[in-house]
């Protein structure tokens, strides 16, 4: 009896983890935060714990499974808010599955909260670029392309520069979804950021999760663009959501923990780390100017006040 | 009473009898006697006397701006003009401002003064109104002294007021009523800091204090003592010894008679300190310690019997104690051993019992890194943090402050205690403690600092001028090879030795603060003070 439960609970995280790939796979544009908690809340729907601990533990146990599969910040703060988010409300329903339909509702609140945050973002800060404006951005980031977008739409006139973005030349796939938009764009070596910047009247890039300090951690270039930038006086702004807002306070690029820094798959599979690229690195909040979230326009020091607000 | 050949002869009987009694009181206070109430108001008495006599021979122009200053008060503190109400401690100005209203009308009634207080408000106010309409200029200095009165007044701390003669003056009034002994400065100080006190630690105020004690508790005494000589020095240390004191008081107090415990102890409490303030400017962590207290002395319910509330008090101070100062440095040990990995060189500075707990935490639970103790004159605490950490088995080097940048290339990360956080994010630390952040800086190295909640202030400064110590200048004198230059630095005018104890660090060169709350930027100290504030 025991065997086949241990099964089944293999196969409902198995279930959970196909799930989100397939979330990825059918809507390449979602962020992998928001299909990670809408595999978290199918999983919370279906999930047949007896009391609230058990319940916490499973959802604990199905987030570090989905961090196994996609080891982006993302997925990680997203998992976390999501939980905290449920479980913020006093459970004090004596019956568990009142209790459940309350964190599912709410759940289901969250996600919907969430799916809009990348248009009010987008809408924020499209007002900052001007007519004439020359961009330069890093690599691949749906955020940075919705604020295009938004921009594009409102006649703007403006010209992009994106770097080609190694090992995964992802600054490519950001060119040709621009071309889409009929926004000229140039792609530009890694290593020719600081030959560019002077050309360049601001830089834009995504993030994949907005540390404590007020900090970013994104692709590997984006540390590099933020300190030429700040040698040539050129604002440094950052659009992310909400939702990936971490509670990790880095000192500098070592201290980043190495769950983030590399893939998934390559953390599994070898022994030493050292050998290995990694794929993010830490922007220091002294190089940002602003950060442009759903919760409005935020200065880095203002980040820490947001984040005392969700999690104290 | 209402001839004026009657007022003469009554005041001159009244002083003949004031006089004997006058030197009762003096005599009692000379022998270190608690002055009761009743001795307390007749001593208030006769001084107000000896000033309507001297005032009586002054001419009217004196008696016309004393009058003004009298009603530039009153609409301020309307209630305290009245006699009656001695019993509460009296502000000195209403005491001052009250003589030359007597001066002037010793034989009306009360009721009579207090309606004539009024008339003369309405007409001020009434020729203030016109004065704006108008905006003339009125011959006498009323008109001058109205817009004062109508600016809140800003109150500064009288620590850091040494060089205005007047506020000198309030603070001699007031340690004078509470009989707390006034201790004076010494020696010449550097002009940019003539603003604070200077004292000498060869005569402690504990030397014009009788034995035994009457007045100020034994204990605080004591305390007093301690701080002064330096014996106990650091802030938590300071802290829990004020708290410990008080615990002491607390049990030794017994209610007087017709008083309310809340309200009484709150009272008897001031006293001791402006003497412990006397002894050593107080620090921002007694300060907060000092509020709390005081807040649930007077949060006592009426009907509480006497045993009961003691007991509650003790509880209060044990629990804070615990909370606000051991368990917070768990707390914070906990976050920053995640900021510890292995192979780090840790540089700390001075003696933080908070800095040293955490290392000897990191310690324990096997990190391997080495710890650079960075060390200055005069008071070389560095010492001591050097004997505990080794004592636990730590690899420590040490250097003076100035091999700072000599050192800084092979450092990891940098540990600072924090003596406050103001509110504007800057860190209130040990003289060397900002110099230390700019080096550290300028290599890029981290800065984290630890520090308790209890420690966050609401006061703002951006410069280490402002609100400072002064410590013994004599300090600096060094004895090498039996020869002491500076021996005789009195003599010489031009020369000034100067012994700051505090400094501030802009948050710019703080990477991370650790609080119990967790780890926050500087910048966040607001936040922590409007979310601790909302709390309470």
């Amino acid at each position: 009896m025991t065997r086949i439960l241990i099964s089944s609970s293999a196969n409902i995280s198995d279930q959970l983890v196909e799930y989100f790939r397939a979330q990825i796979r059918e809507d390449p544009d979602v962020a992998s935060a928001v299909a990670a908690i809408r595999s978290l809340l199918k999983f919370l729907k279906r999930d047949q714990s007896e009391t609230i601990l058990g319940l916490r533990e499973n959802m604990t146990k199905a987030i570090h499974r989905l961090e196994e599969t996609d080891s982006s910040v993302a997925v990680s703060s997203g998992g976390e808010l999501f939980l905290r988010f449920i479980s913020l409300t006093s459970l004090e329903h004596p019956d568990l599955s009142q209790c459940k339909n309350v964190m599912i509702e709410r759940g289901e609140l969250f996600l919907k909260k969430i799916s809009l945050s990348r248009g009010k973002v987008g809408k924020l800060c499209h007002t900052f670029i001007k007519d004439g404006a020359k961009i330069l951005t890093h690599s691949s980031s749906r955020v940075v392309l919705k604020v295009l977008e938004n921009a594009a739409a409102d006649n703007k006139r403006f010209t992009v520069y994106v770097t080609e973005s190694q090992p995964d030349s992802a600054g490519k796939l950001m060119a040709q979804k621009l071309c889409n938009l009929n926004i000229p764009v140039t792609v530009v070596l890694d290593a020719a950021v600081g030959y560019i910047m002077e050309k360049v009247d601001l830089v834009i890039v995504g993030a994949e999760g907005v540390v404590e300090s007020g900090g970013v951690i994104n692709k590997i270039g984006t540390y590099q663009m933020a300190v030429c930038s700040k040698a040539h006086n050129k604002p440094f702004y950052v659009v992310a959501e909400s939702f990936k807002f971490v509670r990790l306070y880095p000192l500098n690029q070592q201290d980043v923990p190495d769950r983030f820094k590399y893939k998934a798959d390559i953390l599994k599979t070898v022994k030493d780390l050292n050998q290995e690229h990694p794929m993010i690195d830490y922007t220091p909040p002294s190089l940002i100017t602003l950060l442009f979230t759903d919760l409005g326009v935020l200065t880095p020091s203002a980040v820490s006040d947001e984040l005392i607000k969700l999690y104290l | 009473m209402a001839d004026s050949d009657g007022r003469q002869v009554v005041s001159i009987n009244h002083s003949t009898e004031e006089d004997v009694k006058l030197q009762e009181v003096v005599q009692a206070k000379c022998e270190g006697k608690e002055l009761t109430k009743e001795e307390k108001q007749r001593l208030r008495k006769e001084k107000k006397q000896h000033k309507k006599n001297k005032k009586d021979d002054r001419g009217p122009p004196e008696k016309e701006k004393e009058k003004e200053k009298a009603s530039v008060l009153a609409p301020s503190k309307p209630a305290t003009q009245s006699p009656a109400h001695k019993a509460a401690p009296v502000p000195v100005n209403a005491s001052a401002s009250e003589s030359p209203v007597a001066a002037e009308k010793p034989a009306k009634s009360k009721a009579e003064q207090r309606a004539e207080r009024r008339a003369r408000q309405d007409t001020e106010r009434a020729s203030k109104q016109g004065k704006k309409e108008g905006g003339q200029q009125s011959a006498s200095s009323k008109p001058k002294a109205t817009p004062n009165e109508l600016q809140p007044v800003k109150r500064l701390p009288e620590h850091i007021q040494v060089d205005d003669p007047a506020a000198l003056k309030k603070l001699a009034k007031k340690l004078e009523r509470q009989q707390v002994p006034l201790r004076s400065d010494y020696g010449y100080k550097v002009s940019l800091f003539s603003h604070l006190h200077q004292y000498s630690r060869k005569n402690p105020p504990t030397q014009q204090i009788s034995i035994p004690a009457t007045v100020i508790h034994p204990s605080i005494v004591r305390l007093g003592l301690q701080y002064s000589q330096g014996i106990i020095a650091g802030s938590n240390a300071r802290s829990v010894a004020l708290l410990h004191a008080f615990k002491q008081v607390i049990q030794d107090y017994s209610t007087p008679p017709n008083e309310e415990l809340s309200r009484d102890l709150v009272n008897k409490l001031s006293p001791y300190i402006s003497f412990l303030s006397q002894c050593r400017p107080l620090s921002a962590s007694m300060g907060n310690a000092i509020k709390y207290i005081k807040k649930e002395i007077s949060n006592i319910p009426s009907q509480c019997k006497e045993e009961e509330a003691k007991r509650r008090l003790q509880e209060c101070i044990d629990s804070y104690i615990n909370e606000k100062i051991i368990l917070a440095s768990e707390a914070i040990s906990k976050y920053a051993i995640e900021k510890i990995s292995d192979g780090d060189v840790i540089l700390v500075y001075g003696c933080s019992s908070l800095v040293n707990h955490i290392l000897c935490e990191a310690f324990e639970k096997q990190r391997k890194f080495r710890v650079i103790v960075v060390d200055s004159r005069p008071r070389l605490e560095g010492r001591e943090a050097l004997r505990r950490l080794v004592k636990k088995g730590i690899r420590c080097t040490y250097v003076l402050i100035s091999a700072l940048s000599y050192i800084l290339p092979e450092v990891s990360k940098v540990f600072l205690g924090a003596h406050a956080l103001l509110a504007n994010g800057y860190v209130m630390s040990r003289v060397g403690t900002s110099q230390i952040a700019l080096v550290a800086k300028a290599y890029n190295v981290p800065v984290l600092v630890c520090c308790e909640t209890y420690k966050f202030c609401e006061r703002v400064q951006t410069d280490s001028f402002e609100s400072n110590e002064l410590d013994d200048p004599d300090d600096l004198i060094v004895t090498r090879n039996g020869k002491t230059h500076l021996e005789n630095w009195q003599t010489v005018k031009s020369l000034g030795l100067l012994n700051l104890v505090y400094d501030v660090t802009p948050p710019d060169f703080v990477d991370l603060v650790i609080t119990d709350l967790g780890m926050i930027p500087c910048t966040s100290v607001p936040v922590v003070l409007r979310v601790k504030n909302v709390d309470q």
